[in-house]
């Protein structure tokens, strides 16, 4: 073969040694799909599932709560706030009382109004929970000033 | 040409001995043993949502921030819950302040006064990834940065994603973004650093309603196995056949 065909295919083939070498060093060694896995959706750095998997919990859930604070937890769990979590007000537990040794306590009016402004929707169980309208009921006042979260029943406030 | 007895009988059985051997790759598998060999998971993640029970409270979406770190403020998150206001005129209002993460409210909707007796229906709907089965997302990703587990949930490897936000475009559902302090593509995970140590998802665990619930869509017995089997489910676009694998109670036509 004459020389103007060879000089650009060394080129070439050169090309493609050093693409395949770098390559090599470049992609993870664990790059691949599982055992049964496809090409199409599973084609992945292997060890990216425990990267996820060791991400840090933050929300310990209600029985976190209950190893020290027992009495707390059964007084939500005796009053209409029994659905709510603990967090969901007092805020994520993540390594409490560790970190953080004290959690900050959400007791804001727009807290409360999530669920207990008044919005009158006939087909969503958000017109059947108990509501204020909350321009016209005590507007700028904290709601935990006359309600009592762990024992919001208005017959006993 | 000539070819004498003991040569043709020589190369007959040269033959047939070579043509026989890639014979002996093929090995009878049980159909145990097929399954063991495909991975094929014990576990299917699928999500249920009961737009019946939500109140519009958005503490899923605040839990959902502060469990997976997601920057508070910008306009962006991994689940969102919309509200539908439809009136009796057939209007339809439809809003999702920063995802509903602060709760609904007021009866404004875009600053619009809504007189009340005109209202005909009003719902709310929780949204997030759909972990497809046939995840469009996946697909078009480039460099092999995001891809699906075994038990059916996709997730996006932030060591290896470049950010060429190919899969924000191809997600029908608008459910990826961009994350602004690994910018990386950024996806709900059914908080999977949750689901496989056994706790329900941030977003399961904050709603007082019940309205959102995670199962294992390959154990009968779960209970929300059970709804989706018998129940009368749909799920969000269909038609644009990537399977997903949340599933609605109570959607209407005018949700898209």
């Amino acid at each position: 073969m004459k020389n103007h065909v060879l000089r650009p295919l060394w080129v070439v083939l050169a090309g493609i040694a050093l693409l395949l070498i770098v390559r090599y060093f470049i992609v993870p060694k664990d790059f691949g799909v599982e055992k049964g896995g496809n090409f199409t959706y599973n084609f992945h750095r292997l060890s990216s599932n425990d990267d996820w998997m060791n991400f840090k919990v933050k929300y310990r859930g209600r029985e976190y709560c209950l190893e020290c604070h027992e009495e707390n937890v059964e007084s939500i769990l005796d009053s209409p706030h029994e659905l709510i979590e603990c967090e969901n007000c007092h805020g994520p537990a993540i390594d409490h009382p560790d970190n953080p040794e004290a959690l900050t306590i959400d007791t804001s009016r727009a807290l409360c109004l999530r669920c207990h402004a008044s919005l009158p929707y006939p087909t969503s169980q958000r017109s059947e929970l108990p509501g204020i309208d909350p321009h016209n009921h005590n507007p700028g006042e904290n709601c935990v000033d006359c309600h009592n979260p762990h024992n919001p029943d208005l017959e006993n406030m | 040409m000539s070819c004498s007895r003991r040569d043709f009988l020589k190369n007959t059985f040269k033959t047939t001995l070579a043509s026989a051997l890639p014979l002996s790759a093929f090995k009878m598998l049980s159909p145990a043993e097929v399954k063991a060999y495909t991975g094929d998971s014990s576990i299917r993640w699928v999500f249920l949502v009961d737009t019946q029970k939500c109140v519009g409270c958005g503490l899923c979406v605040k839990a959902c921030k502060n469990e997976n770190e997601i920057p508070y403020d910008p306009p962006i998150t991994r689940t969102w819950v919309e509200r539908y206001v439809l009136m009796k005129n057939g209007q339809v209002h439809i809003d999702s302040p920063f995802g509903g993460r602060d709760g609904y409210t007021d009866t404004k909707i875009n600053e619009n006064d809504i007189p009340s007796n005109q209202i005909a229906k009003g719902f709310f709907v929780p949204k997030l990834c759909n972990q497809c089965k046939k995840p469009a997302c996946v697909q078009v990703c480039p460099v092999g940065a995001t891809y699906q587990t075994q038990d059916g949930v996709v997730l996006v490897d932030r060591k290896w994603c470049i950010g060429c936000g190919y899969c924000i475009m191809a997600c029908p559902y608008g459910m990826r973004f961009f994350h602004p302090v690994y910018k990386v593509a950024e996806k709900c995970t059914f908080c999977y650093h949750r689901i496989t140590k056994g706790m329900k998802t941030a977003c399961v665990q904050a709603c007082p309603f019940g309205a959102r619930q995670i199962g294992n869509l390959k154990d009968p017995n779960d209970p929300v196995t059970k709804v989706i089997m018998n129940q009368r489910v749909s799920v969000l676009k269909d038609e644009y056949g990537t399977k997903p694998q949340v599933y609605y109670i109570g959607l209407d036509t005018n949700v898209r």
